[in-house]
């Protein structure tokens, strides 16, 4: 007897659970919802900041809290570890690079990248403490 | 060796089930080999897809123990001492066993003309159409793929929504537009720019990771979002059509 019946499966809800290359990238997406979320913690300091002199200090009141202090902290690794997983995929995304007639390697387009956001930080970071001195 | 395979009998199954399989060990024994010695000694029921036994023709991609790998470049011993779980190729229909259908790439991989249109269509009087070995760079590596589908079974976003045209057939769809004597690129681009074309994809990266033949078809995929945004911006200030 022959008959043709395909059976479809469906994805599970946990699918990125089980495999540590996909639940890095689920991990990737992830920290994406905190970089969200501290940027409504910077907007809500230039807002403070748009109401005078004491909203601002209140906003660097909180802050400064212990509590505040940890979770950048805590913020800080999270958004080393997304930096660090897009420059890792940074390679897939570029055609191919030709430097003295050899193609660059996938880990010299990452860490060229990662350089490069460093030096771009260092200049921002000086240059605010240039201005603000 | 237990071997925990997938079956999967349309006449008489309602869903997919385990059986499991005690075959013996060896060092050097791939799970290929392992599968035909349970259809040649044990169970000949067992229904699966090979054929050349040395990673070139595409036809044993599975999923072993949930990685999408080619069983006959997949030894027994990097799972010992077992079990081995062993299922159907993710995200495709089950025909039977370990068999799935394949219509659905086929038809994608149709879709976007995996072959050479020439730009200008030359006389066989007027000889090859010649290529400088840093032309063939730009693409060679697409060339390699044997249109396994190990990828597709890797792409959660394939799993997700089956209209995503996938990492295989982009990656080939770039190896026709990345090749000099091809002047089909536009065409092939429609497709491309589509959500279902390059959009659905979200950097996973994990069809690169299983690719037996080192394609790299998220890279294929991702270098593409680049032309297709500014495809799209530029429209609007390229003069003519504004379509």
């Amino acid at each position: 007897m022959n008959v043709r019946r395909p059976y479809v499966r469906r994805m599970e809800p946990g699918w990125w659970w089980k495999n540590a290359f996909l639940l890095r990238y689920m991990i990737r997406e992830m920290t994406s919802l905190l970089v969200a979320v501290y940027a409504f913690v910077l907007l809500a300091g230039v807002f403070a900041l748009s109401r005078g002199d004491a909203a601002y200090r209140q906003w660097l009141d909180v802050m400064a809290n212990p509590w505040s202090v940890a979770f950048h902290g805590l913020l800080l690794a999270v958004f080393l570890y997304h930096s660090w997983s897009w420059f890792e995929i940074m390679p897939k995304t570029l055609p191919q690079i030709r430097l003295g007639g050899r193609r660059l390697p996938a880990a010299a387009i990452t860490w060229g990248g990662l350089a490069a956001t460093v030096a771009c930080c260092g200049i921002l970071l000086g240059g605010t403490l240039w201005l603000t001195r | 060796m237990k071997l925990e395979v997938m079956r999967y009998l349309p006449e008489s199954d309602p869903e997919p089930r385990h059986q499991v399989y005690e075959v013996p060990y060896s060092d050097t024994g791939s799970v290929l080999e392992a599968l035909q010695y349970i259809k040649d000694e044990l169970d000949p029921t067992l229904s699966f897809r090979w054929s050349c036994r040395m990673a070139i023709c595409g036809s044993c991609g599975m999923n072993i123990n949930g990685v999408p790998r080619l069983a006959c470049r997949t030894f027994l011993r990097e799972y010992f001492p077992g079990p081995v779980r062993i299922d159907a190729l993710a995200h495709f229909p089950v025909e039977r066993d370990l068999v799935i259908s394949a219509a659905d790439f086929i038809a994608k991989l149709e879709s976007i003309k995996p072959y050479i249109i020439p730009r200008v269509e030359r006389d066989v009087s007027e000889g090859e159409y010649l290529q400088t070995p840093l032309e063939l760079e730009k693409f060679n590596q697409f060339t390699k793929c044997i249109n396994c589908m190990l990828c597709y079974a890797a792409c959660p976003q394939y799993g997700i929504d089956p209209a995503f045209l996938g990492p295989g057939v982009i990656a080939l769809a770039h190896r026709y537009n990345a090749d000099s004597r091809d002047g089909a690129a536009e065409e092939r681009m429609g497709q491309l720019h589509a959500e279902e074309g390059l959009w659905s994809c979200t950097a996973v990266g994990y069809c690169s990771e299983v690719c037996p033949k080192d394609v790299d078809p998220a890279n294929a995929v991702n270098q593409n979002k680049m032309a297709s945004a500014l495809d799209y911006f530029l429209r609007f200030v390229k003069p003519g059509d504004k379509s």
